[in-house]
Order: C-alpha cells, then structure tokens, then sequence
C-alpha cells in the first residue's frame, strides 16, 4: 500500500511549508529551494516513512533538517557564528549596554511570529476540507481572485461557488475554534 | 415579492459582505434581518470575525508558476526513480 502521494505534495503541502520556512530563513528564493529540497529528500527516504506522523508532519520534520544545514552551510561559509555588537553607533549617546539590548515594548517580532503560527494553523484546518473545496476557498480568500475568474476555472456558477464558500467558512471556523482559540 | 430575507439567504449575503460583494441593498436587508434573527447574528458574529482571523494571518502562497517548477522538478525525480 502507498502510503505516500508525491504527486499531491506541492498542491496540498507547499503553502504549508512555505509559511513554515519564510519566517524562518526570510528569503523567498531560499524558502522555495528547500521546499524543493525537502520534496526531493522525501521522495528518497520514502521507505522510512511508516505512516506513524500525517504525511505534513513527516515532510516539516525534514524540512527542519533542511533548514538547520542551510545555517550550518552559511555560517561556516563566513567562519564562525558569531554576534557582532558595535557599541558605538552614530545613534547612540554612550556605550550603554542597554541601549542595544531588546526593546521589551517592541513586540512586532513576536506578534509576527504568532501570526505565521496562525497562519499555519489555518492552512492545517483548510487540510480537513474536501481537496476542491479547499482550494476553491484559498483562492477567493488568501489569493482574492475574483469569483468570476474562479468560476471559469472550475467550470462552476457562482452560485456553486458561495455555497462552496460557505461549507468552507463554517468547517474553518469550528475548526479554528477548535485547535486555535482554545 | 418577499421583503424579508430568509435565514439561508442572510447567510449568503453576510459571506458575500466578507468579500465586499454584497449590494447596497443586500446589505440593508441583512441589517434588518440581523434586527430580528439571534441566531443569524451569531452567524454573522462569527463569520467576520473569521475573516479578521484570516487576513490577520497574513498567508503567503506560492504562484502557479512557482508550483509549477516545484512540480515538475519533482516529477523528474519521481521518473528518474522508477526507470533506475
């Protein structure tokens, strides 16, 4: 029995992954290269996956893999892995220690990072939804395509179209309910 | 003709709102409705609160060419694996 779909990976996993990596290295064409590198290594270890973990979780732990060795590689590409802090700077007015320490005030790192958490939790629920209506609602929400462009795609009126639309809110919204809000 | 909308299509209106796709009217209709309906408005409730969720997530998705490339790069493999 196959318990792995390669085919399907990109249409169901690379948003996935994509938001996992881009918060992660913040480099588009580098996310995008280990995204394809994680589908590659997974095609190749495909015998030891033995159906224990969903096929996401399989392939984000490789991943992970993938993205430690990307900071390995461009650490010991300049040598060390080292904090440089200049302690004087045009800026500053002496060289106190606190004036380069973090800015407890400063949470937009940190709301940011809640929100690709969010992010991932959405497109996890979006998993749970039949494949067509999943996609459908990516496209009219994430994307914002317009409804006519997605009936044409999908040979669907718009009436097809918010029925579908609404299926999917309301099993996002349990959904959300369910594993983000609690 | 109905004045009034039905539950099913206060539904349909209030999605149509989350994508700004609802007419003056339709929109007006809604409010009435949601005037009258509890359950509607938990609906409705629910519904925007869903969409602030969604755009506060700020998604990024790859373009259809992007996973065209990753598709096809992995259909190589995939090949390249079975005749090997």
């Amino acid at each position: 029995m196959e318990l792995l779909n390669p085919d399907q990976w990109v249409d169901k996993y690379a948003d996935y992954l994509y938001n996992y990596t881009i918060v992660r290295v913040n480099d588009h064409i580098v996310a995008q290269d280990l995204i394809s590198e994680t589908f590659l290594a997974g095609l190749k270890s495909k015998n030891n996956f033995k159906g224990e973990a969903t096929e996401r979780t399989w392939l984000i732990s490789i991943l992970k893999r993938k993205i430690i060795d990307y900071y390995r590689k461009i650490n010991s590409k300049k040598g060390k892995a080292e904090v440089h802090i200049s302690y004087r700077d045009d800026d500053s007015e002496g060289d106190w220690l606190e004036e380069n320490a973090a800015d407890p005030f400063d949470k937009t790192a940190e709301d940011k990072m809640e929100n690709r958490e969010l992010g991932l939790a959405i497109l996890e629920c979006l998993d749970q939804l039949p494949e067509k209506q999943a996609r459908i609602f990516k496209m009219k929400t994430v994307e914002n395509f317009d409804t006519e462009a997605i009936c044409k795609e999908y040979n669907i009126t718009p009436s097809n179209l918010w029925v579908i639309i609404h299926r999917a809110r309301k099993s996002l919204a349990e959904c959300l309910e369910k594993n983000w809000f609690n | 003709m109905k004045f009034f909308l039905k539950c099913d299509d206060a539904a349909h209106v209030c999605d149509k709102t989350q994508y700004k796709e609802a007419g003056l009217f339709d929109k007006l209709m809604l409010k009435i409705h949601l005037l009258m309906c509890k359950l509607c408005r938990g609906y409705a409730k629910r519904n925007t609160k869903l969409t602030k969720t969604i755009q506060s997530a700020d998604i990024k998705t790859l373009s259809p060419e992007e996973k065209e490339r990753l598709k096809t790069r992995l259909q190589d493999e995939i090949e390249n694996g079975y005749n090997s």
